[in-house]
């Protein structure tokens, strides 16, 4: 985990099956990320994915990178030109900053007509790091706790 | 300054209030729906299966949907406010934004509540999509009896009238993803000239950048006024610019696009050698290589068939 560190880019083709689950599944049933109908007579030209599961693929990028260990702590995204059914996603991803074992990622995803996706990621990496708990050390209770820890 | 935009005033007065109060996660954090989650995003974390498991943490705002049936908690204010923009035609909603933070990780059996504020509601903006407002919330995820602080989630989104409604398409049809192309390129938008500065414009059409000089006090000025600035005279005579300038400042705009402007471009003031200043585009360098101080010479450019442009070249042993 270096500053200026490129991730590997993530190719996601948008179906209309990823967008309707991943709007099922982040439980939102607004009818433009499912009822192409619907979503026309918004002026849109066809269901796009809503922001919950963009949300949901910038953060599976980062731990797919960095590992089961690594443990999101911030994720801010904005979105630009949506993802409509039959394009492609390209997430790619630049480490901006190290600060011990947490690093911060410049995330972007492209598509067909723009970009979809612009954030940033904190995110911190317990191995990756010069700083290691001593046993016995107390965790904070207002941090996240490791597993099993408070909660 | 008294605002003209009248339902802004009255929108501002719903920042600060609450949206939700205490609101309730209609299930328990719970395996199933993790899985359905990760199912979805393609996501084989295994920090998310087993005994062990922690919610996704991008999860966060799904514990708090109200799904079908609806939200629970919602304020009677967050209804107005949505009432009022859906009264001034703003019909439509896309969310833009989302912020979270994570502080303690959401596991398997626990009770999620929330609270949400109205941050900020945005003047009425002009965006591809149409006019409209942005209303940002903030919502505090907190989890157990005890209320521990879960996370934050800031959340953007635009509430707008669609811009020129489509007329519903003919048929249903499966399409491709929307792309431009089909209509004839728009054109740049012309310039306005009028007795003040159509000296400026005539020079321009024979590619000469010409700057007024009051004849009374010497001092050059631009844009072209009628009078001057310094001692109020109104006679004068032009001198040609060199050509020559530097980047004083630039913004580089991404959003929203406008007909006949392809985004990101490099919108640059540029301080010409003779010390006055104008507004340009900077070409010649990609717009992320545009910096204040960057060296710059006059050219100008067609775009079609009647407009001519002054515009700046970035100068190439810079560019590396």
């Amino acid at each position: 985990m270096r500053t200026g560190e490129k991730l590997p880019p993530l190719e996601i083709p948008i179906t209309r099956t990823l967008i309707v689950a991943g709007a099922i599944a982040s439980r939102d049933y607004q009818d433009v990320h499912h009822d192409a109908e619907l979503a026309r007579q918004k002026g849109s030209p066809d269901i796009f994915m809503n922001i919950l599961t963009t949300n949901g693929l910038v953060g599976r990028y980062i731990t797919d990178h960095f590992g089961p260990t690594a443990r999101l702590r911030k994720v801010a995204i904005r979105l630009g030109a949506p993802n409509y059914p039959g394009d492609t996603m390209v997430l790619t991803g630049t480490v901006e900053e190290v600060d011990g074992d947490t690093a911060t990622v410049r995330v972007v995803g492209s598509n067909g007509i723009g970009r979809h996706v612009t954030g940033r990621v904190t995110v911190t990496v317990p191995s990756a790091g010069a700083v290691t708990v001593p046993t016995g050390a107390t965790v904070p209770t207002d941090t996240a706790a490791p597993s099993g820890g408070a909660g | 300054m008294v605002s003209e935009d009248e339902p802004a005033a009255r929108l501002k007065e719903y920042e600060g209030r609450a949206a939700a109060a205490s609101g309730t996660g209609k299930d328990p954090v719970n395996l199933p729906m993790i899985r359905h989650w990760c199912e979805a995003m393609g996501d084989t974390n295994p920090a998310y299966e087993g005994p062990d498991a922690i919610s996704p943490p991008t999860m966060l705002q799904a514990w708090t949907m109200g799904g079908l049936s609806g939200h629970t908690g919602r304020s009677q204010a967050y209804d107005e406010l949505l009432g009022l923009l859906d009264e001034a035609g703003c019909t439509s909603v896309v969310a833009t934004d989302c912020e979270q933070e994570y502080v303690r990780p959401l596991r398997p059996g626990d009770e999620v509540t929330f609270d949400t504020v109205i941050e900020s509601v945005s003047d009425r903006k002009t965006t591809k999509l149409g006019t409209g407002y942005f209303v940002t919330t903030r919502t505090e995820v907190r989890v157990g009896q005890a209320r521990h602080l879960a996370g934050t989630h800031r959340f953007r989104i635009l509430k707008y009238a669609p811009a020129g409604r489509r007329p519903k398409e003919p048929e249903r049809k499966e399409k491709q993803p929307a792309r431009r192309g089909t209509q004839p390129p728009a054109r740049r938008p012309r310039p306005v000239v009028n007795r003040d500065n159509a000296g400026f414009w005539e020079g321009v059409g024979r590619h000469r950048l010409l700057i007024q000089r009051c004849a009374a006090c010497g001092t050059i000025r631009f844009p072209w006024l009628p009078g001057c600035n310094a001692c109020g005279g109104p006679d004068w005579d032009t001198v040609e610019a060199s050509g020559e300038g530097r980047v004083y400042s630039y913004v580089v705009m991404h959003h929203p696009p406008f007909p006949a402007f392809d985004p990101p471009y490099a919108v640059a003031l540029i301080e010409l050698a003779e010390g006055v200043r104008m507004i340009s585009n900077v070409i010649g360098v990609p717009c992320d290589k545009v910096r204040i101080g960057l060296p710059v010479h006059l050219e100008f450019q067609s775009y079609d068939d009647e407009l001519v442009l002054p515009v700046f070249r970035a100068r190439e042993e810079e560019t590396v």
